[in-house]
């Protein structure tokens, strides 16, 4: 068994309330924090910890922290991005809903340690029925005093909100994100300047996931030197990773980085092997935009050893070979999956999602959903192949957010490690096409 | 001009959202109390809801109406009173989402994208619900429905009929495997 953190308690009956959270040692760090320590030396235990964002970009949490400018009688503010719309993801929907107060304990020391009196959690839409959870765990956390005014005596206040959004996946960017929370569409703005300087309300600003936000309990309860042997390398800790596709236990799982990707597909904790004895044929290892990698190169790295579940492992090979940790949205398919198809609902998905404001962005994705509807159709030339090559090349790169890029390289991976199937699309349509039944 | 206005109790609710963001910035709150309109004002936005949205936060209408065509989750035109959102992005299209819509089509006899004559349902397809683990997977309402098979849809849209009530994505609903 690997070691738990975020999830030590989730099937504790009852860890929903805060009596029974509490109970298990809930609201220890905010005690710690307040009591023992200053802001600087929260601050330096997340540095020391390696903690990396858990939002999908890696960014060392405690570097980001320090950042955030401090002028004198300027607020500022602390949001949690709580929008997981990446397809594939779903890990902090389950932590939000199973244990609130993780995140809430999580915010209230992050927030101390960032000296922010007002801190926002923006939670997608689709997420309603966890608001009324997380609104119910902010009114628990109010009535014992970890929240509100001169928090445990010591003269330091907060407030903490939910805000809803309403169906964007773009806003999950910490830009757009402020744009929405603002109430406004959600463009993301030019960077610099970053949040940590010019963030809600023109405001200093720090984004972090949920996942993050949830981990800073521990490691002040724990010392960020405990936090950093866990994991391995600069991959410290534990990750949520969220398994979904062809395998027997889809659902959300803690893994402590370093754990062999064969070994999460198929050991009986994690996802307990391919469903209905099938081969495995491709991941999507870290959400819908990272690149796709074929069954040989998920589990093996160029030079034969075991590819394993950590930043630095999953990215070995770089573009050509390698692919990213991403938001941990873990995706398996079977021999029997249509690369192509997959392809098709991701371009469609990023088609859907992009704000427009990019020509890359907006006129690319279009011209590669369109180009793969062409292709499932049975309409398709082998030019397409190389258009759709050439347009994603041209998208990645050259827009305001890093959208643009994501939606590009599912399509780059799909061609390079797949390029056969997409031939047979053109040359063999009708014998290609399946229809997916459903599979329970 | 219409007489359109918030309950007593959803106006008390919508002034506590208003309260959570500082002086000056009520704007913020427009998202939220967009959602109370369209669940208060028959599941979608009319100009009319949109303006008295905007008359309660001091702003012009129009900055209303941007950010209603902006997001996915409001409706512009009038919608069955159970809308049914299927997930078809790829970890539910691997397990079946476009069968999932078949049956649907079939059961309720109209295509996706449509509305039933009786005005009780309406078929959409949508994005990624953060429910991959669970595909194929749909929501009506505030609610997930998820592991979804041939026999659960059917019982799933008789209960709808049963009921014949309006689901909005502001009704509490129960946590199932979660
Ligand atoms: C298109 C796009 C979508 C994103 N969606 C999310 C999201 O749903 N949740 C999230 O935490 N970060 C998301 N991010 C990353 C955020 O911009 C930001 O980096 C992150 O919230 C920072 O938190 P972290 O440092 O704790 O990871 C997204 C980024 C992009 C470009
Ligand atoms: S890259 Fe796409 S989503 Fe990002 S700002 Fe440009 S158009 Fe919008
Ligand atoms: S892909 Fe359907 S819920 Fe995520």
């Amino acid at each position: 068994m690997g070691r738990k953190i975020l999830l030590a308690h989730d099937h504790v009956p009852g860890i929903q309330s805060y009596e029974v959270y509490r109970k298990h040692g809930g609201y220890n760090s905010v005690e710690k924090a307040i009591k023992t320590m200053t802001p600087e030396a929260v601050v330096e235990e997340v540095k020391k910890s390696g903690l990396r964002g858990r939002g999908g970009a890696g960014f060392p949490t405690g570097m980001k922290w320090s950042f955030l400018a401090k002028p004198e009688g300027v607020p500022r503010y602390l949001v949690c991005n709580a929008d997981e719309s990446e397809p594939g993801t779903f890990k902090d929907r389950y932590l939000m809903s199973r244990i609130p107060h993780t995140l809430v304990e999580g915010m209230i020391t992050s927030s101390y340690a960032l000296g922010v009196n007002a801190a926002y959690i923006y939670i997608r839409g689709e997420y309603f029925y966890i608001v009324s959870i997380l609104e119910k765990a902010i009114e628990e956390a109010y009535a014992n005093g970890w929240l509100g005014k001169n928090i445990l005596g010591s003269g330091y206040h907060l407030d903490l909100y939910v805000h809803v959004g309403a169906g964007a996946y773009i806003c999950g960017e910490e830009t757009a994100l402020l744009e929405s929370l603002e109430g406004k569409r959600g463009n993301p703005r030019i960077k610099p300047p970053f949040p940590a300087i010019a963030g809600l309300y023109g405001c200093p600003t720090v984004v972090n996931n949920v996942e993050t936000l949830a981990a800073v309990s521990f490691i002040v309860n724990e010392g960020g030197d405990e936090y950093a042997k866990i994991g391995i390398g600069k991959s410290a800790g534990t990750k949520l990773i969220s398994a979904s596709g062809h395998i027997n236990k889809p659902g959300v799982y803690e893994i402590e980085m370093g754990i062999s990707v064969e070994d999460f597909i198929n050991s009986e904790e994690y996802c307990g092997g391919m469903l209905n004895g099938k081969k495995l044929k491709a991941v999507v290892a870290g959400g819908s935009s990272v690149p796709i990698l074929p069954a040989d190169k998920i589990l093996h790295l160029a030079n034969g050893e075991k590819r394993l579940m950590s930043y630095e492992s999953l990215a070995d090979g770089g573009f050509g070979g390698g692919t990213m940790l991403g938001s941990g949205g873990f995706i398996v398919m079977d021999e029997d999956t249509s690369i192509v198809e997959n392809l098709f609902t991701f371009a469609r998905f990023y088609h859907h999602e992009s704000c427009g404001q990019c020509s890359p962005c907006r006129e690319g994705t279009a011209w590669m959903e369109k180009i793969l509807h062409k292709m499932i159709d049975g309409h398709a030339t082998l030019s397409d192949i190389d258009l759709l090559w050439e347009i994603q090349a041209k998208i990645e790169g050259n827009t305001i957010c890093p959208l643009g890029d994501a939606a590009a390289w599912p399509v780059a991976s799909a061609i390079r490690h797949f390029r056969s199937e997409f031939e047979e699309y053109v040359n063999n349509p009708k014998s290609v096409k399946k229809v997916i039944r459903m599979a329970l | 001009m219409s007489d359109i206005k918030f309950s007593e109790e959803t106006l008390a609710l919508a002034n506590k959202i208003i309260a959570r963001y500082p002086e000056g910035k009520q704007k913020s709150a427009l998202i939220p109390l967009l959602h109370l309109a369209q669940a208060e004002f028959d599941g979608w936005l009319s100009p009319a809801a949109m303006d008295y949205v905007a008359s309660l936060l001091k702003i012009q209408n129009i900055e209303a109406y941007e950010v209603a065509s902006f997001y996915s989750m409001f409706n512009l035109s009038p919608v069955g009173k159970c809308m049914i959102e299927v997930c078809r992005t790829s970890s539910c299209w691997v397990r079946g989402a476009n069968e999932v819509i078949a049956h649907l089509e079939n059961k309720l006899g109209i295509k996706e994208g449509e509305t039933t004559a009786d005005g009780m349902f309406t078929l959409k397809a949508v994005e990624c619900l953060g429910s991959c683990g669970t595909a194929p997977m749909m929501m009506i309402g505030a609610q997930f429905h998820e592991n979804l098979t041939h026999e659960k849809l059917d019982a799933i849209i008789d209960t709808c009929k049963q009921e014949g009530k309006r689901k909005t994505y502001l009704d509490s609903v129960v946590v199932d495997n979660y």
